[in-house]
């Protein structure tokens, strides 16, 4: 590693540090939070799909959570991501260093406590007297690093654009949940009426969703959404990269 | 040039006004044709044809009134703003800009705010955990240290805020107003340090509306007045045409 790339690891984990200091409060309450927050949605959705509205699904909170867990890494990154800048403030107006560095500790954290929520997927499934499969070897990986360039690019358009339209903070939050609502999470996509079936693609979130949920419950890896989630990514990262380069120099004088 | 570390030539700097922040993106869309004219024709000017050079060893000091352009200049050599037109050339690590009251992260300790600053400047974590006591020990902070830095007074912030700096070796060092706070004991403290500084052949850059600080530590001094060069030379033959204007 070069001492480029070392400063740029030490940035990013003293970032993360912070974070975690500054959300949390300490690390051990962060991981609780994170697991705590998908399980407690999946509790009220299987109350109120399965028990109440009794959704025909076979293993529904498997199904829950093996869509939950994905979703809440990118719905905690992208609620995140309007106030990255803002709540740094003062170090991006005092120091010149990659402020995009800011929005990468963010979705990184996030990733990392997304891979600690996977054990407990693990013990869903041995609830459901099911294993882990060896497929998890080279689907996970491959998919965090979709998700991860997605979801990175994401922050960064809104991070950026938000310095300045600042209300851009609320339509996030809004659309955050229609977004919700549209991605099959609580659904399986084969309810989804014919008709508007091929839209599904055209939901980054849903893609992914799908694809984790094939992966995490059955182990198969579902090629055709898998190379669209691979799309998103790329396309995304390109563009968060290109909006952060237009508007960063600007950054200090919105501040 | 050859010994010459921070070089302006003919440097423009304006700011657009940005009304639309006030309004958001929703009052922006309404109103697009207004919104795009008012982008492009409100700008406030804060700079207007500056050339100046500073050389490597200098003390040099900016004075001048409130809202003259003495921080854009500092904000121009920390590299967090761009001119508008001409070029800012600089020529070694920077320390960040030293300024008063909450130039940290509020909810961090003390400490972590050390580690924070330092790896952003350029240190590695192993290096800032080195200097870490040394820090402290600097700062007398070590009732405080481990207490979030919301809870500092403004002269509390300013001892940890040049304590931090002086420890991690720039070649630049930047400082704005931030001597006029502590108890005249820590800005002794400061002011030596300063000296040692110089002595080392380090680069410093000072804002300052005490014209007695800026007599006895810089070399030359610039004197902005409305956005723009009045007089640069000789510390103190400055600041007496200076105090004179004022008077």
């Amino acid at each position: 590693m070069n001492a480029r790339t070392q400063h740029f690891v030490d940035i990013v984990l003293v970032l993360i540090q912070k974070d975690l200091k500054v959300r949390y409060k300490n690390t051990i309450f962060g991981y609780l939070w994170s697991v705590g927050h998908p399980l407690a949605f999946a509790l009220v959705f299987y109350i109120a799909f399965k028990v109440v509205i009794k959704i025909q699904v076979e293993e529904y909170v498997l199904f829950l959570i093996t869509g939950l867990f994905p979703w809440q890494w990118f719905s905690n990154s992208i609620s995140a991501s309007p106030m990255v800048f803002l709540g740094n403030a003062p170090i991006i107006k005092k120091l010149n260093f990659p402020r995009n560095l800011i929005p990468f500790a963010l979705v990184f954290q996030d990733m990392i406590h997304f891979i600690f929520s996977l054990p407990v997927v693990a013990l869903f499934l041995f609830i459901y007297n099911k294993n882990p499969y060896i497929t998890w070897l080279w689907g996970v990986p491959i998919l965090l690093f979709f998700q991860f360039m997605m979801t990175y690019g994401f922050a960064l358009i809104i991070s950026s654009t938000n310095l300045f339209f600042r209300d851009l903070e609320r339509l996030t939050q809004i659309t955050l949940t229609l977004l919700f609502y549209f991605t099959p999470v609580i659904y399986p996509e084969t309810m989804i009426p014919p008709g508007f079936h091929d839209l599904v693609q055209l939901n980054p979130l849903a893609c992914f969703v799908i694809v984790w949920r094939n992966l995490l419950m059955e182990g198969y890896i579902n090629w055709f959404y898998l190379s669209i989630s691979g799309l998103y990514g790329f396309v995304f990262v390109i563009l968060g990269y290109f909006t952060y380069k237009k508007l960063s120099w600007r950054f200090a004088e919105v501040l | 040039m050859n010994n010459s570390i921070i070089l302006f030539s003919n440097v423009y700097k304006s700011y657009p006004l940005y009304h639309h922040i006030t309004g958001g993106l929703k009052n922006f869309i309404f109103h697009l044709p207004k919104g795009i004219r008012q982008l492009k024709s409100k700008k406030y000017e804060a700079l207007h044809d500056i050339s100046f050079e500073i050389r490597k060893g200098e003390t040099f000091g900016i004075i001048g009134r409130n809202g003259a352009g003495k921080s854009t200049v500092l904000g121009l050599i920390a590299g967090v703003l761009r001119p508008n037109q001409g070029t800012v050339k600089v020529m070694g690590r920077v320390s960040p800009l030293l300024e008063l009251g909450a130039g940290f992260h509020p909810e961090l300790s003390g400490r972590e705010n050390i580690v924070l600053k330092g790896v952003l400047m350029g240190l590695s974590r192993a290096q800032v955990s080195e200097k870490l006591e040394e820090i402290i020990d600097f700062s007398e902070l070590q009732d405080f240290i481990d207490q979030p830095i919301r809870v500092y007074s403004s002269g509390m912030l300013a001892r940890l805020g040049f304590s931090v700096i002086v420890h991690l070796d720039p070649q630049i060092l930047l400082i704005d107003e931030i001597l006029a706070v502590g108890d005249s004991d820590f800005q002794r403290k400061c002011i030596a340090r300063l000296d040692e500084f110089r002595n080392k052949g380090v680069t410093i850059v000072v804002v300052s509306h005490n014209m007695d600080h800026i007599c006895r530590i810089c070399d030359r001094v610039l004197w902005l007045e409305n956005h723009a060069t009045e007089m640069i030379g000789p510390g103190s033959e400055i600041v007496n045409s200076f105090q004179l204007r004022l008077e």
